[in-house]
């Protein structure tokens, strides 16, 4: 996304003579002119039209016109704040657990795999291979009841903990946010290894082994060197996670239960089955606005301004 | 980023900061805010308006699109028999397409094509009787010329005058089922489920109970167990019905609402027991003999499954032709041998008594006078209640 697009943007410094001002000042209008219009088409236009469909009124039969209906983006708020607050949570957890999982996982394969580091690249690609859906219907058959992982879990008696979390609220693991965080983590974690991977392999050794010959500890120079230089993969796998995770609904429907519901299943419900599109509109309008709020917020903090 | 007073990329970057492209972007956006300001509604198209040139004495193919397994099979060659046999018989080449999963989905595909008065390619579809009730109102479906199905004589009386196509000239019955209810007695350790109101109310399920995202067999099976009728009722009835099944769902009875794929979890005993439909349950009891399906006293319901053919087909005769094939009781039996649901041609039963008595002895399969007379479909709704009501019953899902 935006990531991609900082990659070319510091090759602008040339060197040629300065020749007629005037051209040169518009040459890079017209290099823009290519990615405005992609943006236009594929971001602006359908953008307004979400937003202009969002404040009309009428039915899907007789047609809808724009009547400036503000007060419906109160009451979805009201009436569908848990959603919303239900899915960055979902999101926010199935981010961490991806990036917990994620970094080994990435620092393993950028410098300790060794002649294996292209095999287990395509194995972090290989789910891709299987649809999604096919992919999530999978977990219904790894979390069933009886199955090995409900038995590990309660001998472990990690069931206990998860019920003590609100994570479950039986001793299963299948249709509960248990179970809907862990195919959001599973569903999105190549996205969080790729970014990650390609931070950690430009490390330069040379600069751990200068920590070392400064009497740093493997911990500290991990703290101090490879975090911090690993950080815009850290923020660009964590972008890439949570945004998709959080307007997911195939995990919510297919592993949740009725109090697990994400408000990408009420959009799809409102506008596949209700037909009331300006509801649907509505719906995504606020969920684009907080997911960027968030984006917004963690990109400043985490000091990666280039990022956007 | 380059510093900012590096002489040549600096033009660009005063000139341009982030502000005014954004600023730039949303005029050029306002603009285009103009032309959406409204979306028109739809248009009706007369009788005659939604016939396209027949091409099928030229062409002679049908495209139909129907629901995943609702065909006979060879398990061997993986072929449809039945399909093969109509080509044989006419020359006439079925393109087959198993795309419709669910009736929201398949209109929100035909809905472009069809609210344009284009081709949507395909000659056949089958949709349930409230969405071709639907289809009908919105003009969407052509009128059946009976001339060409000779064999539709052979229709099951009771599905000629059904409330949303007097007469049938409009659709088709393709199969029937009822929906009732299931339950994996493993699961249940034990008990046995019998009614809706054990569904939702008896503790011993909590959590391990499924609805179905259909909202007639739902709401319909739930007025039944609250002693009303779901094929005559007024509003509130409705809601008072919605209110039942939102208080089961705080009370965390409910563990979801499922399409087809409940299959799975009942039997693997993630789901004790669900409302469920006949078919799919017959289907399931091959694999899983243990399975128990009831039809509650109070009433169950009976929905069919429907060909219509929409707006703007090109090859409306060869699609009545293939109708008029599957009228037939030979053919029809075929494929009843395989689906397992309830056939809506007469005669079917007594040729498969002999072919394969275990299907024809399935009460499931072949529902005799005193289970038909406790079955209820659902009233016809009028485009403002479809609305609402569905309004309700996503509260209720989603809510």
């Amino acid at each position: 996304m935006s990531a991609i697009g900082s990659l070319g943007g510091a090759g602008g410094r040339t060197k040629t003579a300065p020749d007629r001002p005037e051209k040169r000042r518009l040459t890079p209008y017209w290099l823009l002119v290519p990615g405005m219009a992609w943006l236009l088409i594929f971001f602006v236009v359908p953008m307004v039209f979400l937003g202009s469909q969002s404040l009309q009124t009428g039915s899907f039969e007789d047609g809808t016109k724009l009547t400036w209906n503000f007060s419906i983006y109160w009451e979805t708020l009201r009436g569908y704040w848990p959603h919303y607050a239900r899915s960055i949570g979902f999101a926010a957890l199935a981010t961490i657990a991806a990036l917990l999982i994620g970094y080994p996982l990435a620092y393993m394969i950028a410098h300790k795999s060794g002649r294996w580091k292209n095999i287990l690249l395509v194995l972090v690609i290989a789910p891709f291979f299987t649809s999604f859906l096919i992919r999530t219907l999978a977990w219904k058959t790894i979390l069933s009841s009886g199955g090995p992982v409900v038995w590990f879990f309660q001998q472990t008696h990690l069931t206990d903990l998860l019920q003590w979390l609100h994570l479950t609220d039986k001793d299963t693991l299948l249709a509960t946010p248990f179970a809907v965080i862990a195919g959001l983590t599973y569903n999105f974690l190549p996205f969080m290894v790729l970014p990650l991977y390609a931070s950690l392999d430009r490390l330069d050794h040379r600069l751990l082994e200068a920590a070392g010959d400064l009497y740093s500890r493997p911990f500290t120079a991990f703290r101090r060197v490879t975090l911090p230089l690993s950080m815009p993969g850290v923020v660009a796998g964590t972008l890439l996670t949570f945004i998709p995770a959080a307007g997911d609904y195939i995990n919510s429907v297919l592993l949740g239960n009725t109090r697990s519901t994400m408000i990408g299943q009420v959009i799809d419900g409102q506008f596949l089955r209700v037909l009331d599109y300006p509801q649907a509109a509505t719906m995504s309008f606020i969920l684009l606005i907080i997911i960027l709020a968030i984006v917004m917020t963690y990109v400043r903090r985490s000091g990666t301004e280039e990022l956007v | 980023m380059g510093t900012p007073d590096s002489a040549p990329s600096a033009p660009l970057l005063r000139g341009l900061t982030r502000r005014r492209f954004l600023g730039g972007v949303l005029g050029l956006g306002s603009a285009a805010a103009l032309s959406a300001c409204s979306t028109p509604g739809l248009e009706k198209y007369g009788l005659d308006a939604r016939a396209a040139t027949d091409l099928s004495s030229g062409q002679k193919v049908v495209n139909w699109s129907n629901w995943p397994e609702y065909v006979d099979v060879n398990d061997k060659t993986q072929r449809h028999p039945s399909l093969d046999q109509f080509k044989k018989a006419t020359g006439i080449t079925v393109r087959y397409t198993e795309d419709v999963t669910d009736n929201d989905v398949i209109f929100a595909k035909l809905k472009p094509a069809l609210a344009a008065g284009r081709d949507t390619g395909r000659d056949l579809v089958v949709v349930t009787d409230w969405m071709i009730e639907r289809m009908i109102r919105l003009t969407w479906a052509q009128e059946i010329d009976h001339g060409n199905i000779p064999n539709l004589k052979n229709l099951e009386p009771t599905l000629l005058n059904v409330s949303f196509d007097k007469g049938r000239k409009f659709s088709i019955p393709w199969q029937s089922g009822f929906t009732g209810v299931a339950y994996n007695p493993k699961a249940t350790d034990g008990v046995k489920v019998t009614s809706v109101d054990q569904l939702l109310h008896d503790k011993r399920l909590k959590g391990k109970v499924t609805l179905l995202t259909e909202l007639r067999d739902t709401v319909g099976l739930t007025m039944l167990a609250m002693g009303k009728d779901p094929s005559d009722f007024q509003e509130s009835e409705f809601y008072d019905a919605i209110d039942v099944l939102r208080d089961a769902k705080a009370a965390g009875q409910i563990q979801g609402f499922t399409g087809n794929e409940y299959g799975q979890g009942l039997a693997a005993g993630d789901i004790a027991a669900c409302m469920a439909w006949t078919g799919d349950v017959v289907q399931l009891q091959a694999d899983n003999p243990h399975l128990g399906y009831v039809l509650p006293k109070a009433g169950h319901m009976l929905w069919s499954d429907n060909f219509f053919i929409p707006n703007q087909a090109a090859h409306k005769t060869n699609a009545e032709k293939l109708i008029n094939w599957y009228y037939q009781p030979k053919i029809a039996a075929e494929v009843e041998d395989y689906v397992n649901y309830i056939p809506t041609v007469v005669g079917v039963q007594d040729i498969l008594v002999k072919e394969d008595p275990d299907v024809a002895k399935n009460p499931l399969i072949f529902p005799d006078a005193k289970v038909r007379s406790t079955s209820h479909v659902f009233q016809g709704v009028s485009a403002q209640q479809d609305t609402e009501f569905n309004r309700a019953f996503q509260a209720l899902i989603g809510g």
